[in-house]
């Protein structure tokens, strides 16, 4: 035992103290895209061609970028002549709405809390199954990150269940491959009811890289309501958690 | 390796697709057979459509001994005789060909989908199955056992944890299991088949995603490919950075493994510690690129960011620290006789087996066996600075744990000593269009074994095909054979020690 408290001593405290304190994220990390629709000319259309998930659109309208598509590449912020798209170090970009997640140069709407009629059941804690459908593991590895002692996120009342039946919802993760879709059903069905659905990566939101494959289904929402978005390719585990603390109103107010 | 009909390769040099021997099937088996009882070992074996109604398959082999690689190929039709017979290497990639083009390997003791969707030629299908048939995964033949007391297991493919999804059959007596059956092919999301007509610009991120946490490793194939076949020859620079990337992922990936093993076994502390210190080294890579599983960082030509002698410093500085609180936090393992024992002599695997299905990775090394990459068919900056093979002995969970402990300790110093001395220039040059008619080959020791990529180009000069062989293909029998006179209630450690990639090897 005495060998394990001091090792405890030595590697420290390790919780951060988000969301008391900002976060501290990587000098060269690629946040939430701002969209700068008034510098487009709207002719080049260079940012649409390299965007590999066709997130970025140009069209009469004006420059459009879905953060539910993007894989958060940084490729049209180096291929813009007249720096219209800009990579931000927000980590705010959850949403409770997908046509939130389109950004068109008017700020974004951020993810509100859950309402009252779902909020009783759930009461101040929150029951996730999380169910990988096709995802390529980094989502998972970095919503489960969100177990370890750095986010602590049994602190918020957030933890993960091995039932759904446990369950108040479900976090997905994945394009939801045909070969997942069976499987996906049967777990969201086995939550109790009134139940959420948190789709988690570009994957799930709308197919990431993956979009348009006859293999997937282009993410969740084909298949089942969703309550809230978490963009990213993967999202950075602070945009996850800063998302789940949204929807149930621990942040954001 | 005397055969002439052998068309000699290496790691990223590429071939002219016409060179290439096309032998008769009879030849085509003899030749693997016997090259492989030589001590070869089958790195990729794969379909490609030929005419309309002719499959070519083509086999490369690897000899590390050497570091040659042998490309050899054959056509058949219909069906042909199984190698898995005489070669049991060939196994899971037979019933990759059947299942991919329709043609069934005949005498094949176990043949069966692995991926579960369609074949890829219309009106073909090895299980005769009509092209308006629903595909659905695991619903197949599973190995049985019958008899008193007898009874089976089945788990997934949603599981306790937050982990991929595959499906496992156990058959047990009492606690014991006698086999157990992995059947995948929930992850498949038509990898191999979108890169055709490549390269484009959804290229890299398929690279990036189809094994998220292999990231750097699998981009790194890819890269290495298209600048083998481009002939495009990338900075120093680039090179050592990409090592660095390559080395940071195996240091949070085998960080992280250990820690789980800990935590299967209920020793919490080290599972702690090591949870987040995993995150440390994944914050590391985010240091060179902005994302934690570096994507976007390796391109081909080069890497796309630079490091300058602050971040470089700046990177040393935190390595050396998570280094010693890695070892504090490893140390405890080590010292606590209850890990130990619980590690020791769990899920064995003989040497023996390991060489016959061909096994890579610290799987491999785990039975003594000196199988790597970086030090069989180097590149980049493998081929000037070399890191010492971990092997171990046992081939049990405490030898791949120990494996990995041996490597963490390598990759640091490598990390280290390739920062002091970080060759000036630029980080990337640019790459032109792809040359037709050329096949490469490319391998990568990514940190769960051996990466193989396979690029063939049309006469257009685009990807005609385009092969991944993830580490975790080879090695989901050894989880299976390991498994064999374990109590079940030992599989999730053996899988552990396993850690194998479900969306790798579904592609
Ligand atoms: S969104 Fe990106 S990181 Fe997440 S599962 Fe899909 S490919 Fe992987």
């Amino acid at each position: 035992m005495l060998k394990e408290l001091v090792a405890r001593w030595k590697l420290g405290y390790g919780t951060i103290p988000f969301p008391a304190k900002e976060p501290i994220l990587p000098d060269r990390y690629r946040g939430c895209p701002v969209v700068d629709a008034a510098r487009c000319p709207g002719q080049c259309r260079v940012c649409a061609e390299v965007c590999p998930t066709g997130a970025v659109k140009v069209s009469a309208d004006g420059l459009h970028l879905d953060l539910g598509r993007c894989l958060f590449c940084g490729e049209c912020e180096t291929a813009c002549p007249v720096n219209a798209i800009r990579f931000s170090r927000e980590y705010r970009m959850s949403a409770r709405r997908r046509q939130d997640l389109v950004l068109s140069g008017t700020g974004m709407a951020t993810a509100q809390a859950l309402d009252a009629q779902m909020k009783r059941p759930l009461g101040r804690a929150l029951r996730l199954r999380q169910v990988n459908a096709g995802g390529c593991n980094a989502c998972e590895a970095d919503t489960n990150v969100l177990t370890t002692v750095v986010f602590d996120l049994g602190r918020f009342g957030i933890q993960f269940v091995a039932s759904p039946r446990h369950a108040d919802g479900i976090l997905v993760t994945g394009p939801v491959t045909e070969n997942m879709k069976p499987a996906l059903i049967k777990t969201y069905e086995a939550v109790p009811t009134p139940k959420i659905v948190i789709a988690v990566g570009a994957c799930a939101i709308a197919g990431g890289p993956y979009a348009g494959h006859k293999e997937v289904h282009d993410g969740v929402e084909s298949i089942l309501p969703v309550d809230l978005y978490i963009p990213g390719c993967p999202p950075h585990p602070i945009v996850i958690l800063d998302g789940l603390l949204r929807l149930l109103g621990c942040i954001g107010k | 390796m005397e055969s002439k009909r052998l068309l000699r390769a290496y790691n990223s040099c590429p071939v002219g697709l016409r060179d290439i021997p096309l032998v008769s099937i009879s030849e085509f088996r003899e030749t693997l057979i016997r090259n492989v009882a030589q001590g070869a070992r089958l790195a990729a074996l794969f379909g490609r459509p030929h005419e309309p109604n002719t499959l070519r398959v083509l086999a490369v082999l690897a000899r590390g001994s050497e570091g040659t690689l042998f490309i050899v190929e054959t056509e058949v039709s219909d069906c042909y005789p199984a190698l898995t017979v005489d070669c049991p290497q060939a196994h899971w990639f037979e019933r990759e060909v059947a299942e991919q083009w329709g043609v069934r390997p005949e005498g094949h003791p176990w043949l069966k989908p692995i991926r579960f969707h369609h074949s890829y030629r219309l009106g073909r299908d090895a299980w005769a199955r009509a092209a308006t048939e629903v595909i659905q995964p695991s619903m197949t033949d599973f190995f049985q056992m019958a008899g008193e007391e007898v009874h089976e297991v089945a788990v997934g493919p949603v599981h306790a944890g937050i982990i991929e999804p595959g499906h496992f059959r156990f058959q047990c007596h009492g606690e014991n299991v006698y086999h157990l059956e992995i059947s995948l092919g929930y992850q498949h999301r038509g990898v191999e088949r979108a890169m055709i007509g490549g390269p484009n610009h959804r290229s890299a991120h398929y690279m990036e995603t189809l094994a998220g946490d292999t990231s750097i490793g699998h981009m790194t194939a890819y890269c290495q490919a298209m600048e083998a076949l481009t002939g495009y020859t990338v900075p120093g620079r680039a090179h050592v950075l990409r090592a660095v990337a390559l080395e940071l992922e195996r240091l949070a990936n085998h960080t992280g493994d250990i820690g789980a093993l800990a935590g299967d076994v209920g020793y919490l502390p080290t599972a702690a510690h090591c949870g987040r210190l995993r995150g440390d080294f994944l914050n590391l890579t985010a240091l060179l690129c902005g994302n934690r599983f570096g994507r976007g960082f390796v391109r081909p030509g080069g890497v796309v960011f630079d490091l300058d002698t602050n971040q470089a410093g700046i990177l040393l500085d935190r390595i050396g620290r998570i280094y010693q609180n890695v070892t504090t936090a490893v140390d405890l393992l080590w010292k606590t006789p209850s890990v130990v024992a619980r590690f020791e002599k769990t899920g064995r695997l003989p040497r023996e087996t390991c060489e016959e299905l061909g096994l890579v990775g610290p799987a491999a090394r785990a039975c003594g066996i000196e199988r790597d990459v970086r030090y069989e068919f180097p590149s980049g900056t493998y081929t000037l600075s070399h890191i010492p093979v971990a092997t171990g002995e046992t081939g049990d969970v405490f030898a791949r744990a120990y494996v990995r402990w041996l490597e963490i300790q390598r990759s640091v110093a490598f990390i280290q000593e390739q920062l002091e001395m970080l060759p000036c220039g630029p980080i990337r040059v640019g790459t032109g269009d792809l040359p037709p008619e050329r096949l490469v080959v490319s391998l990568v020791e990514g940190w769960r074994g051996e990466i193989c990529h396979v690029a063939l180009t049309d006469a257009q000069g685009h990807f005609a095909h385009y092969k991944v062989v993830d580490p975790s293909f080879h090695n989901w029998m050894g989880l299976a054979m390991a498994l064999r006179d374990q109590q079940i209630s030992d599989f999730p450690l053996c899988n552990k020690s396993f850690n194998l990639s479900y969306c790798g090897h579904d592609l």
